[in-house]
């Protein structure tokens, strides 16, 4: 600052030293307010934190990283939980499933391919009767029989018909003539397709007094084959029942 | 005039050199450079009420950074660092207020 009252201009001012000292304190002021402010800055507000109080934001991190810690153990239990009761719930849907296979045999409801017999029975007089059929049945089954399902005529055409045998399955005469399976009309001549042992099925319906002999003595002929596949591709809708429940 | 062009120089040399602070200066450069600032607005008011005195600017100038400085390092030594820091920055913020509102008076007559 130049002196009042004095010549010289303000590039060549006459300086003494306390001139000296004030500029040089007030360049050192812009100085470090520059870097302070500079260091401020770059290294974020931590920097300029003090002691107690980084020590104070530790423990708050490391309480909040303990609480996370805890947070992802927990999960991770859940997660394992959760795959694990996947892992169970799927082999118990295999199972289920394997169970409505095998049940379905029996129930009729999927179709059933195995090595078996086809029992063809001709009528020409039309005086097979239900009974004729029944004991047939009866025989397969205590050869072994597994999935059955009975063949005819329907009507006049020359459409057959396959009925599922099953638990409930009956055989009435029908009205003008035939037999009626489950309600269905089948016309002779009447065919069996059995799945099972067919050596055992075969010697069942041969034994003398047998089926073969029956079919025989009322004028008809019972032709038994034997295949290494036989399809029982009849299927049978599952009705639920109306009154029987499963006892707990 | 030239106290002006220094406080430039001096700004230009920071942007321009970018030095780091040093550790054991960290602490203190803020409280220093508040106390500094306490003391140019002190000399301003004084330059516009006539009574400027460059000695005293600069012993006020000098003694005001060693005090602040001092009293923050008996802080940390005591274990207040933080709280005494506070301290010390609100009463220099009341002194540059006051010197700023006197100013104030003086350059807008208001």
């Amino acid at each position: 600052m130049s002196r009042p009252g004095r010549p010289g201009g303000l590039l060549v001012p006459r300086m003494r030293r306390v001139d000296v000292a004030v500029a040089l304190l007030l360049g050192l002021l812009g100085f470090a307010a520059v870097v302070q402010v500079r260091t401020t800055q770059e290294e974020g507000p931590l920097a300029a934190a003090r002691q107690e109080d980084l020590v104070q934001i530790i423990d708050d991190l490391d309480n909040r990283d303990a609480r996370l810690r805890a947070e992802v153990a927990a999960l991770e239990q859940t997660r394992q939980e959760l795959t694990s009761g996947t892992g169970r719930t799927s082999a118990a849907l295999e199972e289920a499933r394997r169970r409505t296979q095998l049940l379905g045999v029996l129930a009729g409801t999927v179709p059933a391919t195995g090595p078996g017999i086809r029992l063809t029975m001709t009528d020409p007089d039309g005086i097979l009767g239900p009974d004729v059929l029944l004991s047939a049945l009866q025989e397969l089954r205590a050869a072994g029989a597994e999935a059955v399902q009975v063949e005819g005529r329907a009507g006049e055409g020359t459409r057959d018909v396959q009925v599922r045998v099953v638990a409930s399955t009956s055989f009435v005469a029908g009205d003008e003539g035939g037999i009626a399976v489950d309600g269905e009309r089948l016309l002779p001549p009447y065919r069996f397709v059995v799945i099972g042992d067919p050596a055992t099925l075969v010697s069942a319906l041969r034994i003398p007094g047998g089926v073969v002999d029956v079919v025989e003595q009322l004028g008809g002929r019972a032709i038994v084959d034997r295949s290494s596949a036989v399809e029982v591709g009849a299927l049978r809708r599952l009705e639920p029942p109306r009154y029987a429940r499963p006892t707990p | 005039m030239i106290p002006a062009l220094a406080l430039v120089l001096g700004v230009a040399l920071g942007l321009v050199l970018e030095p780091t602070v040093p550790v054991a200066l960290q602490p203190y450069l803020p409280i220093a450079v508040v106390a500094a600032l306490d003391a140019v607005f002190g000399a301003v008011r004084a330059q516009l009420e006539g009574i400027f005195d460059d000695k005293v600017f600069v012993v006020s100038f000098v003694s005001n950074v060693l005090v602040a400085a001092l009293v923050v390092f008996l802080g940390d030594q005591l274990g207040v660092g933080g709280q005494l820091s506070t301290g010390v920055v609100v009463v220099l913020g009341i002194r540059i207020f006051s010197n700023a509102a006197a100013i104030r008076r003086r350059v807008f007559s208001a």
